[in-house]
């Protein structure tokens, strides 16, 4: 580890014996850099545009919240039963998504994301449906952290996850696997030709983002204590594609930095009125299309590059 | 049986509709390959000329539509030029986060002076009611709606078949490099067929008001609704966005009507299987 990466590190730390008032609000920032994460693999490593990524969160959300309304409610195996149903709902998937072509891909994946959206809000009994599903409950972490009203628990468990699958991703995304990932994005045709299956190595990979956005949708049910249908929408996986251009698509790091900077800026400005949020992303959105097309960090590597020659 | 017919008329009346809005949208993606995600903003656009025009203007209702074509067709021209145009090239990526951009901008904007409740529309009396035509009551509107939307599909079908830039326009769409050697302003036409795209789509708008509603989600609520009609007609021609958009307003229509417990899920089950059945859409040409 870099020291810079250390220093990266120590920001959460330091917020959480900082601003203990905005444990709350870390702790959805943790949980939805994790997202963030999963869905950088799928687009900025494998290049595979998805709108409709919520659907792998929700599903998620869903199974650890459904496990604790039945009576389950610890914490770890409800993550790691959302990472199994996520991951097989991804694997799924994906090969409806792996078949098609770039325009076909995106429709796909729009579609998937809007048919659970409406599933669950049919099967409201089940799922609670525009309400939510309440009453989750969680029994403590570990036998030994009970999830507390100051969100200190949860900021922690979110924090120490979000590290372990940050860990993990760096190792994947640097390994063969993630060379030939970021490979296929840059040229499919000659990947297949240097004998790469691209196919499985596309299967592979959204099957990994989809268990890994499980885990963070688990995470979001347990710390909340509540799954609401949002989600699963639209709304949902837009903003990630945005948070992830924001920080910068194709560097683990971007992901986490555009998350925090959005949601920041959402907490503040939707604060003052929803309306000027709306307004000044998508204003944000054009202007980063046709000016910063590398996301803050290609814009901080391309400074930092510039200062190096100096 | 009669029930039944009345069904299939909503839905016409309403394929119709998502027809002429997406339309442009076919154009956009067939001509330029460009995902516009921003199309039904330029729908919602007209529906508020329309809105705009009649309560603070006291403009007719019929007279309003020209208006609501023209000023679409106008703010899409410039949208174009300006913007659209620089990322003609550009990755799917880019060009869809751009389109949701516009998007977010044009609900927010609306939100801010049109506030967020549906917006009225008072047709005039003689587009009101139900008629019976051989034993089946048809709403008046609706009569209209589908009339109206032939006659400009007539219209449009001998633009493209029979004039310069029909031609134009179909030899861009089937090979754009083709079409630039044989020394057809590519780029020009296209900017043409994307103001008329635009205009469609706010005239779509303007007349779907008492159909589709008219509110700042607009453009959102109906994205998919467009994107199926172009995808699975398969982009650049008239007759599959056609065929596509009549069978999804019937579709649809049916569906709500006779299994409203499963709501949109039709609509979107239908979308996938199609999606996986047809990559290039039903009438697609392969490229």
């Amino acid at each position: 580890m870099r020291r810079i990466e250390i220093a990266f590190w120590l920001v959460p730390v330091a917020a959480f014996f900082m601003l203990p008032g905005y444990l709350v609000l870390g702790s959805q920032i943790l949980i939805v850099s994790l997202f963030a994460l999963s869905l950088d693999l799928i687009l900025g490593y494998a290049g595979i545009v998805s709108l409709g990524h919520a659907a792998f969160f929700g599903v998620g959300a869903y199974t650890a919240g459904l496990l604790s309304v039945y009576g389950w409610g610890e914490p770890l195996s409800g993550v790691a039963a959302a990472a199994l149903v996520a991951g097989l709902a991804g694997f799924v998937v994906s090969f409806l998504v792996v078949r098609g072509e770039d325009l076909a891909r995106l429709m796909v994946t729009l579609g998937v994301g809007l048919l659970l959206y409406e599933a669950a809000n049919r099967a409201a009994p089940i799922t609670g449906g525009v309400d939510g599903l309440s009453g989750v409950a969680m029994w403590k972490l570990l036998g030994v952290f009970a999830f507390d009203l100051n969100g200190r628990t949860a900021y922690v468990y979110s924090f120490v996850m979000l590290g372990i699958f940050f860990w993990l991703l760096k190792r994947l995304t640097r390994s063969p696997f993630g060379l030939e990932l970021r490979g296929i994005r840059e040229n499919a045709r000659r990947m297949a030709a240097i004998g790469a299956p691209v196919r499985w190595r596309l299967v592979a990979a959204f099957t990994v983002g989809a268990a890994i956005a499980g885990v963070a949708g688990a995470l979001l049910a347990q710390t909340t204590q509540f799954v609401g249908i949002d989600t699963l929408g639209f709304n949902r996986s837009a903003e990630l594609v945005i948070m992830l251009v924001l920080g910068g698509a194709g560097r683990l790091y971007g992901a986490i930095i555009g998350t925090a900077i959005f949601m920041i800026a959402q907490d503040y400005l939707s604060g003052i009125n929803p309306l000027y949020w709306q307004f000044w992303l998508g204003l944000l959105l054009v202007v980063f299309v046709f000016f910063a097309r590398g996301g803050i960090m290609g814009w901080l590597e391309a400074f930092a590059a510039r200062w190096m020659r100096r | 049986m009669t029930q039944a017919i009345g069904v299939l008329f909503d839905g016409i009346a309403y394929g119709s509709l998502l027809f002429l809005v997406s339309l442009g949208l076919s154009v956009t993606m067939g001509l330029m390959n460009f995902v516009n995600l921003a199309h039904g903003a330029f729908a919602m656009a007209g529906g508020f000329v329309t809105v705009v025009a009649m309560t603070r203007f006291g403009v007719p209702f019929l007279a309003t539509l020209p208006l609501a074509f023209l000023v679409t067709a106008a703010g899409g021209a410039v949208l174009e030029r300006t913007l659209y145009r620089r990322l003609y090239g550009a990755s799917e990526l880019d060009q869809v986060l751009f389109s949701i951009g516009l998007t977010f901008m044009a609900i927010a904007a609306a939100t801010w002076f049109f506030g967020a409740s549906q917006q009225p529309v008072h047709l005039p009396r003689f587009l009101l009611g139900q008629v019976t035509v051989l034993g089946l009551d048809l709403g008046v509107y609706r009569i209209f709606l589908v009339a109206a939307v032939a006659a400009l599909t007539l219209t449009l079908g001998v633009l493209l078949a029979r004039t310069r830039f029909g031609a134009q326009v179909r030899a861009s769409v089937d090979n754009a490099q083709a079409a630039r050697g044989l020394g057809i302003d590519v780029d020009r036409v296209f900017s043409v067929a994307f103001a008329l795209g635009s205009g469609l789509a706010g005239l779509g708008g303007a007349l779907g008001i008492e159909v589709l509603g008219l509110d700042p989600s607009f453009p959102l609520k109906y994205m998919v609704y467009f994107l199926l009609v172009v995808v699975v007609g398969g982009a650049g021609t008239l007759k599959g966005p056609l065929v596509a958009a009549l069978l999804l307003g019937v579709l649809d229509v049916a569906g709500k009507y006779y299994v409203p417990q499963v709501g949109a899920f039709v609509i979107y089950a239908a979308m996938v299987v199609l999606l996986i059945a047809f990559p290039a859409g039903l009438f697609g040409r392969r490229r």
